[in-house]
């Protein structure tokens, strides 16, 4: 669990740091992501190790989005004034955005005989 | 307030002790709700926990700065996280592979029309210029939608916070809009939750289905790139 600790957040250093040497407006860790996911194509698979740590940080992924949540608290005021275009644009974008890109993906991707198909009875 | 309490009042108000424990604290509480009442999305555990926090800061008359310096250590952990989504996609690479131009096709789709339809209602219902701008980018993860929120003249910390609805709305409606569009892929649906409200809707696609899962956290890292490049683009062009 350490050492992967330490190789994941040696990614994200090496990431950031590219990231301002070539002036790149894509921010650390997603380039820390493509350096992971080269490394393990180039050895050809996922230690178990790795396996692990990433699973158990990823299981509780939304507890991490909370401090930012709180910043709520911070903005009452303007988004008390600016209730209805806020409310109306975040629910609306977000249905459109979530329903257009997999109406889109599903419509253009063939059913290959192993693509795993939900009931959407309990999907997400 | 008796002089032994006033002391224990003022280091609990200045260690980051109490900001963790209260995150962790309200997120279990969150999670046990989510549980108890049958796995509802509409209990998501983030919005419940943000209102268990909000409202303790708030009657203890603690402010969001300082509840911060403790709670930025499970902030931190966003970035290691992200890197850690290489696993998931890796497992998945074939079926990546397989459907590359449908994934870029309606990448680009869902990610114009989420940033567009933000912009477009809220100019509609005649929201202020700084509100806009700053919903612009409110589909990626936080870290890359905050740095496009200042590129562009909108407020970082207010993104922040549009980031979390956006994350909350898709992870409590997602099921329901895909019902509604009868999507049943999983890679779709993943990609869709992805795509739209990045780490939370991740989050929510992980708990389902692991190929879910992974599409999703391929759907977060690829708009996130594209939203850092095309973004700051599309202002120039249209506002200025």
């Amino acid at each position: 669990m350490l050492g992967t600790l330490t190789l994941l957040l040696s990614c994200q250093l090496v990431g950031e740091l590219t990231a301002r040497l070539l002036h790149l407006p894509v921010p650390g860790p997603v380039i820390g992501m493509v350096l992971l996911f080269v490394g393990l194509l180039v050895r050809g698979g996922v230690p178990e190790p790795l396996q692990e740590t990433a699973g158990g940080i990823l299981r509780h992924l939304s507890l991490l989005f909370v401090p930012a949540g709180v910043g709520v608290m911070a903005h009452l005021n303007r988004l008390e004034a600016e209730a209805l275009p806020i409310a109306a644009a975040l629910l609306g974008s977000t249905l459109i955005g979530v329903a257009l890109t997999a109406w889109v993906m599903s419509a253009l991707s063939r059913r290959g005989p192993d693509a795993e198909t939900g009931n959407g009875e309990d999907a997400s | 307030m008796s002089p032994d309490f006033h002391e224990i009042w003022v280091y609990l108000s200045a260690s980051p002790l109490a900001g963790l424990t209260l995150t962790l604290a309200a997120y279990q509480a969150g999670m046990w709700v989510f549980e108890r009442f049958g796995r509802r999305p509409a209990l998501n555990p983030v919005m419940i926990a943000v209102l268990l926090i909000a409202a303790t800061l708030m009657v203890a008359g603690i402010d969001y700065r300082t509840y911060f310096d403790g709670a930025q250590f499970v902030h931190f952990l966003l970035g290691p996280a992200t890197v850690a989504l290489a696993v998931p996609l890796y497992r998945q690479f074939q079926q990546v592979r397989r459907s590359a131009v449908a994934l870029l096709v309606a990448l680009l789709t869902g990610s114009a029309a989420s940033a567009l339809s933000a912009v477009g209602i809220a100019w509609a219902l005649g929201a202020s210029e700084r509100t806009m701008l700053s919903l612009a980018p409110k589909s990626v993860t936080s870290p890359i939608a905050m740095g496009v929120s200042e590129q562009i003249g909108g407020l970082p910390s207010l993104t922040a916070v549009f980031v979390i609805l956006t994350g909350i709305i898709a992870a409590s409606f997602g099921t329901w809009v895909l019902n509604l569009v009868r999507v049943t892929d999983w890679r779709a649906r993943g990609f869709g939750l992805g795509v739209a409200a990045h780490g939370i809707g991740t989050a929510r696609a992980l708990q389902v289905n692991e190929v879910a899962g992974a599409f999703a956290g391929l759907g977060m890292g690829l708009n996130g790139l594209v939203t850092a490049i095309l973004l700051p683009v599309l202002y120039r062009l249209f506002f200025t």
